[in-house]
């Protein structure tokens, strides 16, 4: 029984629901995609599985066991959250060594190489590093940590490209080193799409996708062309959303192209589109001239 | 090898097609092995699982084979399977968009055969 498993968990703060009905299944072994639009519940989500938060009703079991206020589970998992829960005056080198003693495992050579692969100086104290400094400090110790569940919650926070780019590529690294559960929350969905094996998605604290990122990348299209042949194609299909220029629209469909397109362009609907339009709000933008 | 995200072709075909290149051009040559699930995973930041299906397909068509132990290598005769394979796809993926193109341009057949001889000849 190697697996997360949320069950009907409902959360909400001073009434206002923020989590409701939420049913999902993390496996062993794969890597998650866990998205959605600031405030959609994710963080409130990824607490409750911590232990963090406490869910107003449903639960949380993970290998089989109670989440809740249990060791015995929560040794499982390492979450690495948006903000710093160190000690401020803490070094780098004593949070990798007390994340050894509470945890029971750390690769400790892994932690030199990355460290000296982001140039990141371990004799700093916590409270003294960037804001992309603490990022890469905090992704070290996630991904050097001895466990099979990792927590990312919007790990890429203040990195910028070139370390993004290295994250993303040491990810893989340690993935394929140590084959483990890892879901990440985060908001740059273009860059993170490859290495995603399966997608969640979150809207106002509702589970509307759950399903692996190929079936769900291709699970639309985008049509363009003159507008009277775009709507003409897209009668009867569910549309997303529609971009109008002048005479031309393009329109965001779901479901797969299933009948001839003449001269309109057809394209696929990559998981950032997508996800715009599933999560968008109603009404969306609109200019005026 | 490049992968374009926006491309309509799924990733992992995409991976199929990269090896079959870099097969074609010469670059893994037959009977030799070629970069392991892990290195393109880590080279292109793909799910390994992605790649993984990338090439099963090329092993499902006989173009790469497993090595027990050692890891994929390149199929005896893998270049001409890649030439035969791509000859029938040659309608469907180059002529049919240049006909298309060709027709929103009212160019014609006999046009567009001494654009061919052109080609040809250069």
């Amino acid at each position: 029984m190697n697996r997360i498993e949320v069950k009907n968990v409902n959360k909400s703060f001073q009434g206002n629901p923020v989590l409701k009905q939420i049913n999902l299944t993390l496996e062993e072994g794969k890597i998650y995609g866990l998205l959605g639009r600031n405030g959609a519940g994710k963080s409130t989500l990824l607490n409750i599985i911590n232990n963090r938060l406490f869910a107003d009703s449903g639960e949380v079991r993970i290998n089989g066991r109670n989440a809740v206020e249990n060791d015995l589970a929560q040794g499982n998992l390492y979450f690495m959250t948006e903000g710093s829960t160190y000690p401020k005056d803490m070094t780098v080198k004593r949070v990798f060594r007390w994340t050894k003693e509470f945890y029971g495992g750390f690769d400790d050579a892994y932690a030199a190489y990355l460290g000296d692969l982001f140039q990141l100086n371990v004799k700093k104290k916590v409270g003294q590093l960037s804001t992309g400094y603490s990022s890469i400090f905090k992704i070290i110790t996630a991904l050097c940590v001895d466990v099979p569940y990792v927590f990312l919650d919007e790990p890429v926070l203040g990195l910028d490209a070139n370390h993004r780019d290295m994250f993303y590529k040491i990810l893989m690294e340690s993935y394929l080193k140590k084959p483990r559960t890892i879901v990440i929350s985060t908001h740059l969905i273009e860059e993170i799409s490859g290495l995603l094996e399966h997608v969640i998605i979150i809207k106002d604290g509702s589970v509307i996708r759950d399903q692996s990122c190929e079936e769900l990348t291709h699970s639309g299209f985008t049509v363009s062309g003159k507008s009277g042949e775009v709507d003409a194609f897209i009668q009867g299909k569910e549309v997303l959303g529609a971009d109008v220029i002048g005479g031309l629209k393009t329109a965001y469909v779901l479901g797969q192209v299933d009948r001839p397109v003449g001269d309109l362009e057809v394209s696929p609907l990559d998981l950032q589109k997508l996800f715009i339009q599933l999560t968008a709000s109603p009404g969306g933008i609109h200019y005026e001239n | 090898m490049h992968l374009d995200h926006k491309s309509e072709i799924p990733i992992y075909l995409q991976i199929a097609r990269e090896i079959e290149d870099a097969i074609f051009i010469g670059a893994f040559e037959e009977e030799t092995q070629i970069p392991s699930t892990t290195e393109i995973s880590m080279s292109l930041k793909i799910n390994p699982a992605t790649v993984l299906k990338g090439i099963n397909l090329l092993v499902d068509e006989g173009i790469i084979y497993k090595k027990r132990g050692l890891g994929m290598f390149v199929c005896e005769g893998a270049s001409t399977t890649i030439k035969e394979k791509r000859q029938k796809e040659f309608y469907q993926n180059y002529v049919k968009p240049l006909i298309s193109e060709a027709k929103k341009l009212d160019l014609q057949l006999p046009e567009m055969m001494k654009l061919l001889e052109r080609g040809f000849e250069e």
